[in-house]
């Protein structure tokens, strides 16, 4: 981690709650869930950081608390600096406050976010599942929704399996 | 031929239409998912003002492939089969992510060989992929003899890949630690020959396009995007050095030895379509430079690194040594294990950043693996670029953001 890098994440752990580590090279920094908003602005404006590059998340089932980790990877383009951004959230249906009126990209990215892990996100614009289908069932990329396969069908047993493959529901 | 107005019926919807929709005012017209210019199944959802776009609503996932996903259940080396799937005009580009990432995570080296063959690969992948861009992109402008002319180049660099890896497409040469084999023979000669033919037919494309004036008609002044509009959504990439910004992660963070190579990051500042297509083009040269220099100075020596811990013998060793034996069957029966930690690994794409950020819970397999994909990103701004222009136009944006979509949907 280089110098100017070391005082953002000083200055960020102390006004946010915040808590910094490091590995390979690359600075991570807890934030807490109330706090996600205002820190995303300051990093913004006062350090910088005008890209968000990535938003993800991470679930940790069946450990509950935190359950899910949402990680934000933030661009400073003209200092040439990372900084991914954790936020952990607790229980099974968490809520997360959308950062979309700051980084307009993170529409999608948030989308995906309760699309993909079930993570209801607070103040969104337009919050629709955005990769599966509208009516389908289920969050895919949590870690007890299991993975699924095809079971293969043969002439004896065509039927049988017929009935019992999944369908999204009605 | 009869056209039916598209209906609103889910009320999630309504609040992005004008409401000049609701009163049938204004025309909401489907286009897509099975349509040539959107360039592969995307949808869009248009409000039109006669042939004005006044909304556009892009509608993705009909390619998604639960890739994330399947590949967390598999070890870390058989994963990577999954990424050539992603953007499958960019297979290497996808392999040498996600191997530097399974490489930063569990600190393993990469010989010098395999180092510089990744980085020719890579730049022959970005100039098939290039290719494909503009050939398509100039047939959704009407110039049709074009597509034919870049598809036929492709394919040279296709047969290279062909030569080495035993696919045209689906190549998973790149491996955590190296390459899958060496070069073959003939691979130098193949490539020399390449690149000693390709500047002229570069030539030849942009004698066709870069001064026609039906080809200029459709691109100037067309989706214009500042660079600071593009920062704050993330567009990366071509399409951002379109905009006058110099954003190029090859320069920026080098990886995979860049800090060695000459070249440089072509800008424009105009931000329009024709900008963007100018920036595309100047890569072509950009990249064979980067290519031949790379064939300059391939050095001899493994191809793979000898981390038996994580790579497996070669067959030679099985007969002989019992260790080898042991090795083979831990690895591929089992996997390697990686630490519990993160890694976030960006490279430079064909269409920007493309990160992958890989996450390890000290078993062999990945945790988490996700893929920030450039498309997916860059889409996002479709419909602020193609607002109060003709549907015309907005065939002419799309085309030029350069998008694919099993890297949109993955």
């Amino acid at each position: 981690m280089n110098s100017a890098l070391q005082t953002i994440v000083q200055d960020l752990e102390k006004n946010f709650a915040s808590k910094g580590s490091e590995f390979h090279g690359q600075a991570s920094l807890l934030v807490p869930p109330g706090q996600i908003v205002a820190a995303a602005g300051a990093l913004r404006d006062q350090h910088g950081f005008g890209m968000l590059a990535a938003l993800s998340a991470v679930d940790y089932w069946p450990q509950r608390q935190p359950r899910f980790h949402a990680v934000y990877q933030f661009k400073n383009i003209p200092q040439k600096l990372r900084l991914e951004v954790r936020v952990p959230l607790d229980g099974d249906e968490p809520e997360l406050a959308s950062i979309s009126e700051i980084f307009p990209n993170a529409n999608w990215h948030e989308r995906e976010l309760w699309d993909m892990f079930g993570l209801h996100i607070t103040n969104h614009p337009d919050l629709r599942r955005i990769l599966m289908p509208e009516d389908w069932a289920g969050h895919p990329l949590r870690k007890d929704y299991p993975l699924g396969y095809e079971e293969v069908q043969f002439t004896f047993n065509f039927a049988e399996i017929e009935q019992r493959k999944p369908r999204p529901k009605e | 031929m009869t056209i039916q107005q598209v209906e609103i019926t889910s009320d999630e919807l309504r609040h992005l239409v004008s409401s000049r929709a609701l009163e049938g005012e204004t025309m909401l017209l489907n286009m897509g998912p099975q349509h040539p210019s959107t360039h592969g199944v995307l949808r869009l959802l248009l409000e039109l003002d006669g042939e004005t776009v006044v909304n556009c609503i892009p509608d993705v996932g009909y390619l998604h492939t639960g890739i994330e996903k399947n590949i967390e259940a598999k070890t870390y080396e058989k994963a990577e089969t999954m990424t050539d799937r992603l953007d499958y005009l960019n297979t290497m580009g996808n392999n040498l992510a996600y191997c530097l990432a399974v490489e930063k995570l569990v600190d393993l080296d990469v010989p010098e060989r395999a180092r510089v063959i990744r980085v020719l690969f890579t730049e022959l992948q970005r100039i098939a992929s290039h290719l494909v861009w503009l050939g398509t992109h100039a047939l959704d402008l009407a110039a049709m003899s074009v597509f034919f002319y870049c598809f036929n180049q492709r394919e040279r660099i296709l047969d290279i890949m062909e030569m080495c890896s035993g696919q045209r497409m689906m190549t998973t040469y790149f491996r955590p630690g190296g390459l899958w084999r060496d070069v073959p023979a003939g691979f130098e000669e193949a490539v020399r020959a390449f690149i000693d033919d390709f500047p002229r037919r570069v030539d030849d494309y942009e004698g066709l396009l870069s001064k026609n004036p039906i080809f200029l008609d459709r691109t100037k002044n067309i989706g214009v995007m500042t660079a600071e509009e593009g920062v704050a959504w993330g567009i990366t990439g071509p399409s951002l050095r379109g905009s006058g910004l110099a954003y190029d992660l090859r320069k920026d963070e080098p990886y995979s030895g860049y800090e060695q190579y000459e070249f440089e990051v072509p800008v424009a500042k105009e931000g329009d379509v024709y900008a963007r297509y100018w920036v595309r083009m100047q890569e072509f040269r950009q990249s064979l430079r980067i290519v031949r220099q790379a064939l300059d100075r391939l050095p001899k020596g493994p191809f793979r690194s000898n981390n038996r811990k994580f790579v497996p013998p070669p067959r030679a060793e099985l007969g002989t040594s019992m260790e080898a034996v042991i090795h083979h069957f831990k690895l591929w029966t089992e996997g390697f294990p990686a630490p519990k930690a993160s890694v976030y690994v960006p490279v430079e794409s064909p269409r920007g950043e493309l990160g992958v950020f890989l996450e390890g819970d000290g078993g062999p397999k990945p945790y988490r693996c996700y893929w920030r994909t450039p498309s997916f990103v860059n889409l996002q701004i479709l419909p602020k670029l193609s607002k109060n222009h003709l549907v015309a136009d907005l065939v002419a944006i799309i085309g030029s953001i350069d998008i694919v979509l099993g890297d949109v949907d993955r």
